[in-house]
């Protein structure tokens, strides 16, 4: 078949040592951790990210606290520690990710990077793959440390109250690890659609109108109804369990793990079909 | 050394490239050539492995890219002047690429050195002019130190001395023994510099041939002559087998077919007087328009001669 028909190359000087081995994961990945750390929307979203995460901690855990003296004894029964501190992680971090997500690799087609980064790197699956792997890590590491931040202040202000939790109790180091997961999952999910719309406004927009539209629409359904399908929608009350330490306040919901799971689902859903078109489709 | 065979390519029912084969051989500058839409982008994009042809094929190094060892170090492309991400620096830039193929970072510093961006290595590409854009995007062409290079438009948007350093640079490319493949749109971008030419129009292929026999194909025979006596003129032309043509009411005309010795010799021999005898030259960009008129994609409606 083929053999190697590599014509004998010119003798001259070369300026570039021999590859050791073929390029591959190592270097792609390398690569990508350049350039996501190389143009500002990484480090603007990422900060918006744990500023409004540890803003809106503060915020509902002070608001929280201040009004426990006058609460009703079912709010009481109700509230959970570690769901008031991390439900802004939970549902703002997710808004903000989308953006990054997407960026990552609809910026590539934007910007017409995306045949340079080919041209020097043809094996497309890999490419992808050490895209979705580096900002996957990047994401989760800010996320993890914006978790802990939130936690910890939304604590120390629900402290003042006697009402704060710590990580030691039951449910609640899951809350924390699986609110920073949940942020890169749905990054994930926004980096799949940028791969198959690879349009950066078009990948954004498609991804809030899942996570906006599609749970507005669902409460217009009969309670029966919605009581079935909110436990699959993106967004809203489903989100919910994932920050609390305590089971689901809705019959309805899965647990925090049930959610993660399902959400996980979505992710990998989009993940599968950005591969597909991400390596069959010219770029 | 890039092979391609019966290479095509359709967008729905419009055929952007049909059925090209050729091969571009190395130590030789070779100029792709065809007037804009004639499918040179996408061949090369094909080449590159970004676009999957609809038929046929094209290898490098007898293998199709994707199956190549290290990219960066057997193919160097310029592709678009804009194929870089704005917000990120040159220096970045070339970092995040050489970093895929384990290329050393001196060799990054190297190229900015090679292309005249030294001093704004560290600025964000978006503020970039046209030419500083070509510029890195040679840079990175060059990254990997390669044995071909693929150039699509070069010098679009460098001024005249950035054209002249593309030239030099793109011959000592080939002088070293690389492949090196340079599209272009414009006859005399290539007219100095390519040694070999393929000429492509609507997708097809038009000529593939060295330089020089491009050269001499163009130069039709043709005689200006100025005569009192056009008509006299014209009978002994035409006796001898040439052709004539008026060019206008004066006393002008130009005669194709026959060497311009010979018709000064028919004139003198039947005693025309003639005012000038002057042999002419169509130029290289006369040669490569008629070559390429009836395959111009987007053409300009002529004005009705009335």
């Amino acid at each position: 078949m083929t053999t190697a028909a590599v014509p004998a190359s010119p003798a001259r000087a070369r300026a570039v040592p021999a590859a050791s081995r073929r390029p591959g994961l190592p270097g792609t990945l390398r690569s990508e951790l350049t350039k996501i750390g190389s143009v500002r929307s990484t480090y603007w979203t990422l900060v918006a990210q744990a500023v409004a995460s540890i803003a809106w901690a503060v915020l509902l855990c002070a608001a929280t606290a201040s009004h426990w003296a006058a609460a009703s004894a079912r709010s009481r029964a109700q509230f959970n520690a570690a769901g008031a501190s991390l439900g802004g992680q939970v549902v703002l971090g997710e808004l903000i990710i989308v953006v990054l997500g997407a960026l990552v690799i609809t910026s590539e087609y934007s910007t017409g990077m995306i045949s340079t980064s080919l041209a020097v790197m043809p094996r497309r699956g890999l490419l992808y793959a050490a895209k979705a792997i580096v900002f996957a890590a990047v994401s989760f590491t800010i996320s993890l440390v914006t978790s802990f931040a939130a936690f910890c202040t939304g604590q120390a202000i629900l402290a003042g109250q006697h009402i704060g939790a710590t990580l030691g109790q039951p449910g609640v180091l899951r809350a924390v690890l699986l609110s920073a997961a949940i942020v890169t999952v749905f990054g994930l999910l926004a980096y799949g659609t940028g791969a198959v719309i690879r349009h950066t406004a078009g990948a954004i927009t498609a991804i809030l109108a899942v996570i906006f539209v599609i749970p507005a629409l669902a409460q217009a359904l009969p309670a029966s109804w919605y009581s079935d399908v909110a436990r699959w929608l993106p967004g809203a009350g489903a989100l919910g369990p994932i920050a609390r330490s305590a089971p689901p306040l809705s019959g309805h919901l899965f647990s925090a793990w049930g959610e993660f799971g399902v959400f996980s689902g979505y992710a990998l859903v989009m993940l599968v079909l950005g591969a597909w078109s991400f390596s069959r489709r010219d770029a | 050394m890039i092979e391609a065979q019966g290479l095509s390519k359709r967008y729905g029912n419009k055929i952007a490239v049909d059925d090209l084969s050729f091969s571009v051989r190395p130590g030789l500058v070779t100029g792709f050539l065809g007037p804009n839409g004639a499918g040179k982008t996408t061949t090369i994009r094909m080449i590159l492995g970004l676009d999957r042809p609809t038929a046929g094929s094209v290898t490098v190094h007898g293998q199709p890219y994707a199956a190549l060892y290290s990219a960066m170090r057997e193919v160097g492309a310029l592709l678009d002047a804009r194929a870089a991400h704005g917000g990120r620096s040159a220096r970045a830039h070339l970092r995040c690429l050489a970093q895929t193929n384990g290329i050393p970072r001196r060799r990054v510093e190297e190229v900015i050195g090679i292309v005249g961006l030294t001093e704004v290595a560290g600025k964000r590409a978006k503020g970039f002019s046209l030419g500083m854009n070509q510029r890195l995007g040679i840079a990175a062409a060059l990254l990997g130190d390669p044995d071909v290079l693929v150039l699509d438009e070069p010098v679009n948007g460098l001024d005249p001395e950035g054209i002249r350093w593309i030239r030099l640079l793109v011959k000592s490319l080939a002088a070293e023994g690389r492949t090196v493949l340079v599209s272009s749109h414009l006859m005399s971008e290539m007219e100095h510099t390519a040694d070999h030419l393929i000429v492509i129009g609507r997708g097809k292929l038009i000529a593939d041939c060295p330089m020089a026999e491009f050269i001499a194909g163009a130069t039709t025979q043709a005689t200006v002559v100025r005569t009192p006596e056009p008509q006299r003129l014209a009978a002994v032309v035409t006796a001898a087998g040439g052709s004539l043509e008026r060019v206008s009411a004066e006393d002008k005309i130009i005669v194709r077919g026959l060497p311009v010795e010979q018709v000064g010799e028919l004139a003198q021999a039947d005693g025309i007087v003639l005012h000038s005898l002057t042999p002419a030259r169509a130029s290289l960009e006369e040669a490569f328009m008629d070559l390429t008129a009836d395959s111009v994609e987007y053409q300009a409606e002529t004005e009705g001669r009335s």
